[in-house]
């Protein structure tokens, strides 16, 4: 099951310019779903004038090298690694799910438009990077949806409870369980439950993707944005009027508040963040 | 001075609903982003203020004292051991403070207070509290002093 491109087998009954088209159209769906969002919420008009407003408050000006140095800090620990996410299993949950996404998309993207037909076949190694996205997508997504959400983990609320909150992240595991369940079928012949699980797959991944003024889909862009934000305000000194003082600077450290902290070891371990959250 | 939270910066850990001892701060059920549910019944003991991790919650101070313009942020770093205040006025006065919260590793200085033994019949009937300190008895040696004490007088606020 995991050497068999499913696009490629598809394409005896859909021709790959239809499925080439759909691509087309799910890219253009994000891209102005996005550009929808950002004006009717107006949230670049947000961005922009709370980083003009940290400016004004700044310390000290950011150049060029600095930025692009935040920018890179950005990318590798907030974008790349999830490292704003205090829990450990949600940070977990979130990368197979971030990372799966990205290879799945890809993968999809690759087979549809480089190897459409049996006539052109896929690496193995490619074919089954779409098979591994897609399992990371479950795999994230339904351990945060059934066991690491707060409303289901500390609110005990029941995990089958769906709001539209819920659109983004439904639509993405749905997209990749029936994608799975529909290559499955079609690989081992089950003629007619395959284009059953290929209807859902297709409802799943349109919701997905047209869905992106509604759901949480842009926060992929917003989110590094807000990061990157957070770390000029951090260096320049405004940093959202928060306490700047740290115990590490020799100058703080001759502060008489703390002196009694003078022999204290710099890492006292966890306080309340032993626990977990959940004794509501 | 109701706490409020900014939706933006919340992921919904719940530090705050778990500290909250007015029980008022709760999770919205349809954004999962926590939320003061009765900002009239917040007795402004900046618990979740101190708690929150991704510093996502402010206090909105009432105008008649705290008029727009001032900030007063709080960022309790307790793998340091210690909080820091950040105040700054509407004229632009700002302040800064950092003091300690613990003076020992957390969870390694607990009170063994099995191993204490109980208060004789004497104690029992005295109004002193448990474990009063002896700086604010009054009742023997007269008043007591700093130098009587073997403490200085330093500038400032001292803990």
């Amino acid at each position: 099951m995991f050497a068999s491109n499913p696009f490629a087998e598809l394409s005896a009954t859909i021709s790959p310019a239809l499925m080439q088209g759909f691509v087309w159209v799910m890219i253009l769906c994000v891209v102005l779903g996005t550009l929808y969002d950002v004006i009717h919420k107006r949230s670049a008009a947000y961005f922009f004038e709370n980083m003009r407003s940290a400016k004004a408050k700044a310390d000290k000006q950011i150049d060029g090298g600095e930025k692009l140095s935040i920018a890179v800090q950005t990318a590798v620990n907030e974008v790349a690694l999830s490292s704003e996410f205090c829990n450990q299993r949600r940070r977990i949950a979130h990368l197979l799910g971030m990372y799966g996404f990205v290879i799945y998309v890809i993968a999809t993207a690759v087979l549809v438009f480089a190897y459409p037909t049996p006539a052109t076949p896929a690496p193995s190694a490619l074919v089954a990077l779409w098979y591994i996205g897609a399992l990371m997508i479950c795999v994230g997504g339904y351990w945060f949806w059934f066991f690491i959400r707060v409303d289901v983990a500390a609110e005990g609320s029941s995990p089958f409870r769906l709001m539209r909150a819920d659109l983004f992240i439904v639509s993405l595991v749905l997209s990749a369980t029936f994608g799975l369940l529909w290559a499955w079928l079609q690989t081992a012949g089950v003629a007619g439950w395959d284009m059953v699980f290929l209807g859902l797959y297709l409802v799943a991944t349109t919701v997905l993707f047209a869905g992106v003024p509604w759901s949480k889909f842009s926060h992929m862009f917003f989110k590094p944005a807000a990061a990157f934000e957070k770390r000029i305000s951090k260096a320049n000194g405004s940093a959202e009027n928060l306490p700047t003082l740290t115990r590490d600077d020799p100058e703080q450290q001759k502060r008489h508040s703390m002196e009694l902290l003078q022999d204290a070891p710099m890492q006292m371990g966890l306080g309340i963040k032993r626990e977990a959250p959940r004794h509501y | 001075m109701p706490t409020f939270v900014y939706m933006t910066r919340c992921d919904g850990c719940g530090h705050c609903v778990d500290i909250c001892p007015s029980d008022i701060m709760h999770i919205d059920k349809t954004y999962r982003r926590a939320y003061n549910i009765e900002p009239n019944m917040c007795w402004e003991c900046y618990s979740c203020v101190k708690a929150c991790p991704q510093n996502a919650i402010d206090v909105r101070g009432y105008a008649d004292f705290a008029p727009l313009g001032h900030s007063v942020r709080v960022n309790r770093d307790e793998e340091k051991g210690t909080i820091a205040w950040k105040i700054k006025f509407r004229n632009g006065e700002e302040k800064n403070f950092l003091s300690p919260i613990t003076t020992k590793p957390w969870g390694q200085a607990i009170p063994q207070l099995a191993d204490v033994p109980g208060p004789s019949q004497e104690m029992r009937d005295s109004q002193l509290l448990y474990n009063e300190p002896k700086y604010i008895r009054m009742d023997e040696g007269g008043l007591h002093t700093l130098e009587a004490n073997g403490l200085k007088l330093k500038k400032g606020v001292y803990y």
